[in-house]
């Protein structure tokens, strides 16, 4: 005899989960009741969207499977923004809520609410579960939803008399999991990957267009093989970061709305665009009219539904990217180096002085990022919040490797930093975990220092701090004629916070300082605060206004 | 844009519907019907939906619903040769005496049959694809229409071609 609160528990253990991130309350006692005495770790955080963004921060970190688990009601309803932001960046994650009992249900019963109603557009699947005999099987289903094809946020509604129901024999659950209106396409048409080798094998300038498919595909490897054996460059999103290494010579960097300049031109002149895994998000494409003009594309993608969705495709491949990669690169035989074009893009690159030295006399977050990366020297991850000090972080962190790079981007989720770093830790805890934040979105789930405190979670912050919404505050100056409309956030003293939390810190006002502290907070075994009091005014430079063609940058000045 | 005649198999599960229609919906466009029942398959719906939109657009749809996970086979058979239906009741004022013939004339022409006779009213039953029942409809206006409810559109292709999940 069973109940479903225990057959949960143990079906998740049976998927391998060792962490779960939750937050307790009334409709899933019967849950907590067996997690006292479950081998699986809990990590209570402070506020449930917290849960989600560590289960999400720890599935991209890993490549595993995220869980979170909250309570029905206001409970389930936080995990609302965390959802979405899984979502929109496809990361697998699944979330558990509590129900009120099945006998109360519509019945606007205390703590109600019907979240698998509320979540169905940010959910790749979801389940009511409404009979104990189905608990093992649901489990089952819904992390080979998550984990598989284009990775997605799942969501399981459990009722409480469900937890508490007993079952003599659970329905077995099958090792394979066979849905019917589910089937992933994960190889290639060879056909169509016949064609794409006739394509690049005849393209003049082509373009490698690189997005986190590729690193939730496991395929940088078989991408940095296809881009050296043609000399192709790599331009990618700011998903992508990480599949190929920054200093890689044929890496151009990010393209789109903060792009470089080199990687904007070279989309602008391409006569070939391999869009890998990405999507032609609108922060990409900036006009879509004016986006690779002059190229023929192809689109390799495992979700057939992204191929055509915002721009016309030559050859569409549906297929894992990683397998698709792999059979280009065995039917590629040329290996002319196309070295006009390459030439071209060197150029570029040159004029637009991409490596400059940076202004040390100020403190900027330019700066404060580039020492980060030059003492990291490789090692690390990045997690970082929605804003300028994302944007910074992406420009100027030398990454080395995929699932180094965590952020939020589809939505665009400002206090998912903080969280998905203690994911990220987590799951990888002999790595260094950076979150870098700016005091806009780190006042979002600030609360979390009591998490990292309670478990002593050895996440740093670099708060890159301007007493600004800073980007909200740049499209203001920059189109609304510097009206800073609700934009100024007056200091806040950010070390005395944390201070209070148990939490070290220590604020940087001196570009001098930058070096030592960083290194002070990475020694410091435990959570650790930075606080730096950057150039209140600096921008995110280049940018392409939005809806304008993704070569007329904005160029600004780097100060 | 035209009108679009989208047909769905689906899992017959709690929630299907809503995914379906929540996917139309989500991109700003008016379903102009929805017809849903069980079909040649235990276990399944099918569901018709009628929506007007690009081609373009509702090629994005249907990749869309194919992503949903109870959604087993999505067609478009707008441009395939096809016969569809619906049925409609509609409850019209007819005073004994000559408008009643009237009425009941009318329906004897559109192979209309009065499923119930009232004092005062009379219900029709017409079975057609949507532009008889238009016509109908704007025909017995003058009389005074008290109810109406249409079924939805249901579709179904000509001869031997099939849009059921098996080949």
């Amino acid at each position: 005899m069973k109940t479903g609160a225990k057959i949960l528990v143990e079906s998740l253990l049976h998927e391998g989960v060792n962490t779960i991130f939750g937050y307790p309350g009334g409709t899933v006692l019967p849950i907590y009741d067996e997690l006292y005495d479950s081998p699986l770790r809990h990590i209570l955080v402070r506020h449930e969207q917290a849960a989600i963004h560590a289960a999400d921060g720890y599935a991209r970190a890993s490549g595993r499977v995220g869980v979170c688990l909250a309570t029905s009601g206001p409970g389930a309803c936080n995990l609302v923004t965390g959802i979405a932001t899984a979502y929109m960046d496809s990361v697998p994650v699944v979330a558990i809520t509590g129900q009120v009992p099945t006998t109360l249900l519509g019945n606007d019963a205390f703590q109600e609410s019907d979240i698998t109603g509320i979540t169905l557009p940010i959910t790749k699947h979801s389940y009511l579960l409404n009979n104990v005999r189905d608990v093992g099987k649901t489990v089952h289903e819904a992390f080979y939803i998550a984990g598989t094809g284009r990775m997605g946020p799942v969501l399981i509604d459990v009722p409480k008399d469900v937890q508490t129901d007993v079952v003599n024999e659970p329905e077995a659950v099958p090792e394979k999991v066979s849905i019917r209106g589910y089937q992933p396409t994960v190889r290639g048409h060879p056909k169509q990957i016949e064609k794409a080798v006739g394509m690049i094998s005849g393209a003049e300038r082509p373009l490698i267009y690189a997005g986190g498919g590729v690193i939730a595909s496991g395929g940088d490897a078989e991408l940095i093989r296809l881009a050296e054996a043609l000399m192709i460059p790599v331009t990618t999103t700011l998903m992508g970061l990480g599949a190929i290494p920054s200093h890689h010579p044929l890496n151009l960097g990010m393209l789109g709305m903060h792009g470089t300049q080199s990687a904007n031109y070279a989309v602008t002149e391409c006569d070939l665009l391999i869009a890998i895994g990405a999507r032609f998000d609108d922060r990409v494409t900036g006009k879509l009219e004016s986006f690779a003009p002059n190229a023929q594309i192809i689109h390799i993608d495992i979700d057939p539904a992204e191929i055509g969705k915002n721009k016309a495709v030559d050859l569409p491949i549906v297929g894992d990217v990683g397998h698709v990669l792999r059979e280009i690169n065995k039917k590629l035989t040329k290996k002319t180096v196309q070295g006009l074009w390459n030439g071209r893009i060197a150029e570029w690159k040159q004029q637009s002085g991409e490596k400059k030295v940076l202004d040390t006399s100020i403190l900027t977050p330019q700066y404060v990022v580039r020492t980060l990366s030059d003492i990291l020297d490789g090692a690390g991850i990045i997690v970082t919040e929605v804003g300028q000090n994302q944007m910074w972080a992406a420009q100027h962190f030398s990454f080395t490797r995929p699932r180094q790079w965590i952020s939020s981007g589809g939505l665009g989720t400002m206090g998912y930093g903080f969280p998905a770093a203690i994911g990220a830790s987590i799951a990888c805890p002999d790595e260094a975990v950076i979150d870098i934040a700016g005091d806009g979105s780190f006042q979002m789930n600030i609360q979390e220092l009591a998490t990292v405190v309670q478990y002593n979670i050895p996440v740093k912050v670099m708060i890159l701090n301007n007493q600004y919404l800073g980007m909200v505050r740049q499209w203001q100056e920059l189109f609304y004629d510097r009206r800073y409309s609700y934009t100024e956030m007056p200091s806040v003293d950010f070390v005395g916070i944390a201070k209070a939390y148990g939490v070290p810190g220590m604020c940087v006002t001196d570009p001098a300082d930058v070096g030592d502290a960083i290194q002070t907070s990475l020694a410091h075994d435990g959570p650790y605060i930075l606080d730096f009091r950057i150039e209140r005014e600096e921008n995110v430079m280049p940018m392409v206004p939005a809806g304008a063609a993704i070569n007329e940058m904005i160029l600004g000045e780097n100060r | 844009m035209r009108p679009h005649t989208i047909s769905v198999l689906v899992e017959n599960r709690p929630g299907v519907l809503s995914r379906v229609a929540g996917l139309f919906t989500r991109r700003g466009f008016n379903i102009e019907s929805l017809a849903v029942g069980t079909c040649e398959e235990p276990g399944m719906s099918r569901i018709t939906a009628v929506v007007i939109a690009d081609d373009e657009i509702i090629e994005q749809v249907k990749k869309q619903l194919n992503k949903l996970i109870n959604v087993i086979k999505v067609s478009d058979i707008t441009y395939t040769e096809h016969v569809a239906r619906e049925i409609a009741l509609i409850k019209v004022a007819a005073e004994p005496g000559s408008s009643r013939a009237e009425v009941m004339q009318l329906a004897d022409n559109f192979r209309a049959r009065i499923i119930d006779v009232g004092t005062r009213t009379v219900i029709l039953e017409v079975t057609g694809d949507t532009g008889k029942i238009d016509a109908l409809e704007k025909l017995l206006h003058q009389y005074g229409i008290k109810e109406l409810v249409r079924t939805g559109k249901i579709a179904m292709p000509r001869g031997s071609k099939t849009i059921s999940s098996k080949k």
